[in-house]
């Protein structure tokens, strides 16, 4: 079935559109609203946004593979993103990570068995200063103990 | 010396500290940008802002007000852009999130002085995707900065017009390099772009674009607030030209992790002990990273060697390079660089060989692809340190890694070979002995630790 936006992210483009001398330029916006809406960017996704933005599906679908934030596959409901670079690698990241593996009884990349929870691991997110960290969905957790992640991990597996 | 300042955090930790009526009642609301845009021309504003003495505060260091001056004198047909590099992604950096977060009023009216000062209606703020607390936090100052009128069309009664955008990146480091960054913002795939043409002449959609880092457009209200001389003289390299007062961050083993305004500039011991209040469980530094991950690490043991009187290094001829101000040119002169001049600081005891695997773990990662020296001397780097970090390696792989390294080096489009080879050689060069010890089988991964004391 192709896709479409719901009215309210349909009017959310219309605004964006006008930021830009070009239709090409809301590509990347564009597809975080179909993402939004979706979970992921589908195939349809893809025609959807080359047809609104007058571009080739070649030209979006490099765009979507280009950037990690975009998922070319369907995920969990909710994104589980521990930061693995230095900063927070030299606070216990790697212990972060290896606890989440354990208490989801999943590997970094999977999914749970119950769609719930994705779990990857992600570069730098900018919070050094606060290691460890992981961001949920759109929010950060910073400082991260080993009781918070429970905590944190408990309320996404309940929810 | 450390010498502490609020213009840019005072707000930090205020409840609704990021509103406009606090940004009023504490650091002058819009008044700068209302006195700018009355009293002074294009050409005035970039004379005050060359005065500041501001270097660029995402890595590079260049001349703030120089590099507004390269824009074309006179708007032609295509209008002018500013294109404001919140993509904050360098390992060891997190400055910039903190002042869209705590005073992102600044961002704003800083974002208006330099539209004026270059010629340009739009200025687009792109911020990484993953900081969804910041856009939030800009696009309400830029709601709260409209609404009264300091925005859009005749900005404080001006025959002018300025508008101010958040664009989101989509995760990808590489973005935050200013070309790649412009081929984001256009709808393309972040793979950086050849120079000449520089952004001054085409930059986004082919016009004229400044592109400047967030904290060196927070800056600016500051500086025109004080006046370019008075706030280049904050800085104890005035008469270097490196002025004002910027953020350091400190992150890694030290007590106290953060951001901290300083002015220009502490020593890395100051920062560490003074700022810091030490290293985790009283423990000696092995080594720092100065100002993000492709800056070179320094150990304290390196000393400064600059015998000639006519050096600028000479007042520290013989100290340790952690006692030298971190300048942009005081750290270049050290064989490194200030970049983000946010420090990783790294505890004795730490395995240096895992730091450097997993830094290069982080290049091969987001490496664009798009020149072929990077792209596969980045995921060599990898695969070789890992392949040491495993006790697998020969002492010809190790030197093969200089190779590898010395084959990116200037051999590609944009900086990020750089920024993954000098790393590269550093803990190469640094850490001989250890990557030594592992070959021949002295060391293990399974002793190596990266923590001091356990996570809990």
């Amino acid at each position: 079935m192709p896709f479409a936006l719901s009215p309210e992210r349909e009017r959310m483009l219309e605004e964006i559109l006008e930021r830009y001398p070009t239709k090409m330029a809301a590509t990347l916006p564009l597809l975080h609203l179909c993402q939004e809406q979706l979970g992921y960017v589908s195939r349809e996704v893809v025609d959807f946004v080359a047809r609104r933005l007058e571009l080739s599906t070649a030209h979006v679908e490099g765009v979507v593979t280009f950037y990690t934030l975009y998922n070319q596959h369907p995920v969990g409901k909710h994104q589980v993103w521990v930061c693995r670079t230095l900063p927070c690698a030299l606070r216990g990241a790697y212990d972060v990570i290896a606890h989440c593996e354990k208490r989801l009884g999943i590997k970094c990349g999977e999914t749970t068995s119950d769609g719930k929870v994705t779990l990857r691991t992600a570069e730098c997110l900018a919070s050094c200063g606060t290691a460890p960290m992981m961001q949920v969905d759109k929010q950060y957790h910073e400082n991260l103990t080993r009781e918070r992640v429970d905590v944190i991990l408990s309320g996404l597996l309940g929810s | 010396m450390i010498k502490r300042t609020d213009y840019l955090t005072r707000l930090y930790g205020k409840p609704e500290g990021w509103t406009l009526a606090l940004y009023e009642r504490e650091l002058g609301g819009y008044e700068v940008a209302r006195r700018v845009l009355k009293t002074m021309t294009r050409e005035q504003t970039v004379e005050e802002a060359k005065k500041a003495n501001i270097r660029g505060r995402g890595g590079a260091g260049f001349p703030m007000g120089v590099k507004w001056s390269f824009m074309p004198k006179k708007v032609g047909a295509k209008p002018h852009y500013l294109v404001v590099n919140a993509d904050e992604g360098e390992p060891g950096t997190h400055k910039d999130r903190t002042l869209m977060e705590e005073n992102p009023h600044a961002c704003i009216e800083g974002c208006i002085i330099a539209c004026w000062a270059i010629g340009a209606h739009v200025a687009y703020i792109y911020v990484r995707d993953e900081l969804h607390l910041s856009k939030e936090r800009l696009e309400g100052a830029i709601r709260e900065a409209s609404a009264k009128g300091y925005l859009g069309k005749a900005p404080f009664g001006i025959d002018w017009s300025v508008e101010v955008y958040v664009h989101s990146g989509a995760g990808a480091y590489i973005c935050g390099e200013e070309t790649s960054m412009l081929n984001s913002l256009e709808g393309r795939r972040g793979e950086p772009r050849m120079k000449p043409p520089f952004p001054a002449n085409a930059g986004v959609f082919g016009c004229p674009t400044t592109v400047n880092n967030l904290e060196t457009i927070a800056a600016v209200p500051t500086a025109f607030g004080l006046g370019g001389e008075e706030f280049s003289k904050l800085s104890c390299l005035h008469g270097a030209t490196d002025g004002g007062v910027r953020l350091y961050g400190l992150n890694g083993h030290v007590n106290a992790p953060g951001i901290v305004e300083l002015a220009v500039a502490p020593t890395l011991n100051e920062l560490i002990y003074g700022i810091g209040g030490g290293v985790l469980g009283g423990r000696g530094v092995l080594c720092a990273i100065p100002g993000g991950s492709s800056t070179p690490v320094l150990r304290p043991e390196e000393l400064v060697n600059a015998p000639d009187p006519k050096s600028a290094l000479n007042p520290w001829h013989g100290k340790s390079v952690f006692d030298v101000p971190m300048g942009v040119e005081t750290m270049r002169l050290v064989g490194t660089m200030l970049g983000t001049c946010c420090v990783t600081v790294i505890a004795q005891g730490t395995d240096p060989v895992w730091c450097f695997h997993n830094l290069m773990q982080f290049y091969r990662h987001e490496s664009c692809g798009q020149c072929t020296p990077c792209r596969e001397g980045s995921a060599w780097l990898e695969r070789m340190c890992e392949k040491i970090l495993n006790g697998r390696a020969s002492m010809q792989e190790l030197r093969g890694l200089h190779d590898i390294a010395n084959g990116i080096m200037g051999n590609t489009i944009c900086a990020f070979g750089e920024g993954t080879a000098m790393p590269a050689l550093a803990f190469l060069q640094k850490f001989r002995k250890e990557l030594e010890e592992y070959v021949r089988g002295g060391r293990t991964r399974a002793d190596a630790k990266l923590t001091v004391g356990e996570w809990s």
